[in-house]
């Protein structure tokens, strides 16, 4: 008798052989049926219909099988339905009999099946549209709701807990700072060289001072602290808040009384806005420092002259205007941050997509606030 | 329609009128109306993807009803503002399917949290009346262990635990015994009897779960995924013994009495 094929047996492949008389072609499958030698094409036994009325098996040489007989055996009977043949099932082994009875059991559901719909373009561009109108809407409504919040926040009849603030102050701020340094550090050096390679042409490598300084202060030490940020911070808060949603945290928020944007979205929101002007005052430092480290060190300027010509470049004015920034791209990082978490689906996929969202959103819609804020500041002549 | 069985003489506690659910174009449940009464275990059983969860969120609130309206005893909850509503839901305690404790704070906050946000205990009663409600779900000892340090059957009793922090006169329990071993999940079932006796309190559990519908339910209500309402209603033991409505004889006996009559 045959059985199931044991796992360890090496793949030696099972054969096929045919024997006609009168109108009944006997199929004879013998050796080891397994599917790593493959399934045998119909083609052969579809070759020799002509005439057949009725198919049966003979399994006498059948030494083992698995799913290869099986899918072969149904493949067989719907070939021989469409073509008017009986299949004598009696020949097979009685566990490959029950298997296809237990598939056969369940006729297919035809409406099931996913079809590739070929939409026209026009269909596209409208869905497209028709969502992008509905996130626009749930990104105001989210955003009303947080004004609502911080109006409760100022008067203060929000409710959340003191601890989480702390918590989330300590996370956007002292435990950001080692990485903060180095993209820092590393940025005023590379405006360091960057200078240094043009200023040099004219001896003016001095200047290299004024670069480093007005370019982080006006700039990058916002800039690069809000990628950090929204990479470190902003993709935790959607995680976070997106698995509550998976876990139902937050509706069980809900039920027992409590707002989730009192509770969940504003100490984070609060945390990492009052955290990003301070990170960007310490990068600003540590990044005139790695501009000092190779002004210094490389194009012998002296440590005096490169701090004269420091202090000289830098105003007050320049220093407001990248804290400002910072503070809008905190804002910005923390809204994404907690928008994507809020209106995440309800999977360990859909977080992933909420992460990805919020820090995709946060530093494209930080680069392009900055730019309207050049633009901005050259107006107004800042 | 009849609400109730009427063969109980307690007091309407929760009463949906005409109640549709949908989610956008789509209708999971059209037409409720059912009256829960005081001290009820009443069971909300149907197949799965009947809606069962879904009506009980929007009898906490968590789902508007496209249609109909819920009342609290008298007060319409579904019409009511964001405070009458958090006054209502304060009486009210939920245990989700997966215990929905906050991952973030031990079982003792998690309990904690709600008595600080609802009563004027100060920070040491509070941690006593936390570990009081641990003891009765057999959790004592556990106050400053965080949800993911303990075993799934232990967040459900944790959860459940919370979900009796302010002494509710109404529970919801969501799919109770899913997850559980058969041991735990009777275990659970002899708790709900236990706190509808001594808390006096009304007990509506969503659930599918055949052997605990008939060993703990007093009252029913049994929704078609077909024909998208409820199609049978009642005392379960009763609905078995003398329903001749084919899909709930089939739906409490396991399938055993195929609902092929009609």
């Amino acid at each position: 008798m045959a059985k199931p094929a044991p796992i360890q047996e090496a793949a030696t492949s099972g054969t096929l052989s045919f024997q006609e008389s009168d109108s009944t072609l006997v199929l004879r499958p013998s050796g080891r049926w397994s599917v790593e030698s493959g399934i045998p094409s119909l083609s052969e036994v579809d070759r020799r219909l002509g005439g057949i009325r009725r198919i049966a098996f003979d399994t006498s040489s059948l030494e083992s099988w698995d799913s290869s007989l099986l899918t072969f055996v149904t493949k067989l009977v719907e070939l021989a339905r469409a073509q008017g043949v009986d299949v004598d099932r009696s020949g097979l082994p009685s566990g490959v009999r029950r298997l296809i009875d237990l598939a056969e059991a369940v006729p297919e559901r035809k409406d099931a099946r996913r079809k590739d719909i070929d939409r026209p373009l026009i269909e596209d561009v409208g869905v497209a549209t028709i969502k992008t109108v509905e996130e626009t809407r749930s990104t105001l409504a989210f955003l009303g709701e947080l004004v609502l919040a911080f109006g409760r926040f100022f008067t203060f009849r929000a409710r959340y807990r003191a601890a989480d603030l702390w918590l989330f102050v300590q996370e956007a701020g002292a435990k950001a700072l080692p990485i903060v340094t180095l993209i820092s550090f590393l940025s005023g050096v590379i405006l360091s060289f960057v200078g240094a390679v043009q200023l040099r042409m004219f001896g003016g490598q001095i200047y290299v001072a004024d670069l480093v300084a007005i370019g982080m202060t006006r700039e990058m030490g916002a800039l690069m602290t809000a990628v950090i940020m929204a990479g470190r911070t902003g993709a935790a808060f959607a995680a976070q808040l997106g698995t509550m949603k998976v876990t139902q945290e937050i509706d069980a928020f809900k039920a027992m009384g409590f707002e989730p944007m009192d509770f969940l979205v504003l100490p984070r929101v609060i945390a990492l806005t009052a955290m990003m002007p301070l990170l960007t005052l310490y990068a600003n430092l540590v990044g005139m420092l790695g501009g000092a480290l190779i002004g210094i060190g490389m194009l012998d300027i002296t440590p005096a002259a490169y701090y004269v010509e420091t202090t000289k470049a830098i105003t007050v004015t320049y220093v407001l205007l990248g804290l400002f920034k910072s503070l809008v791209y905190g804002a910005i990082i923390a809204f994404f941050g907690c928008l994507r978490g809020m209106t995440c689906g309800n999977s360990a996929s859909a977080v992933g997509d909420a992460t990805t969202s919020a820090v995709v959103s946060s530093i494209v819609v930080c680069v392009v606030a900055n730019g309207i804020m050049a633009v901005l500041s050259y107006v107004l002549n800042i | 329609m009849m609400a109730g069985n009427g063969n109980k003489n307690g007091a309407a506690v929760i009463t949906a009128r005409d109640l549709t659910m949908a989610y956008g174009d789509f209708v999971v449940m059209r037409d409720l109306n059912f009256t829960v009464e005081q001290r009820d275990i009443f069971i909300i059983m149907g197949g799965s993807g009947s809606g069962k969860s879904t009506l009980l969120r929007h009898m906490i609130g968590l789902e508007e009803p496209a249609k109909g309206e819920i009342f609290y005893g008298e007060e319409n909850f579904t019409r009511a503002d964001e405070g009458e509503r958090r006054r209502i839901m304060r009486r009210v305690g939920v245990l989700f399917q997966s215990g929905a404790l906050w991952s973030s704070m031990t079982l003792s906050e998690n309990i904690g949290l709600l008595l600080e946000a609802n009563t004027h205990l100060n920070p040491a009663e509070i941690r006593e009346v936390a570990s009081l409600k641990l003891s009765l779900v057999g959790l004592k000892g556990f106050e400053d262990y965080y949800p993911s340090e303990i075993s799934g059957g232990m967040q459900k009793r944790a959860g459940l635990a919370r979900a009796m922090a302010l002494d509710p006169i109404v529970l919801f329990f969501d799919e109770p015994s899913a997850g559980l071993d058969p041991i735990s999940a009777h275990r659970l079932d002899e708790l709900i009897v236990e706190l509808r006796d001594s808390l006096g309190a009304t007990i509506i559990v969503v659930t599918h779960e055949v052997a605990s519908i008939l060993a703990i339910g007093t009252n029913s209500i049994f929704l078609d995924a077909e024909t998208r309402t409820i199609t049978a209603r009642g005392n379960p033991r009763e609905l078995l013994a003398r329903s001749d409505n084919p899909k709930i004889r089939a739906f409490l006996t396991r399938g055993q009495e195929p609902m092929e009559k009609q």
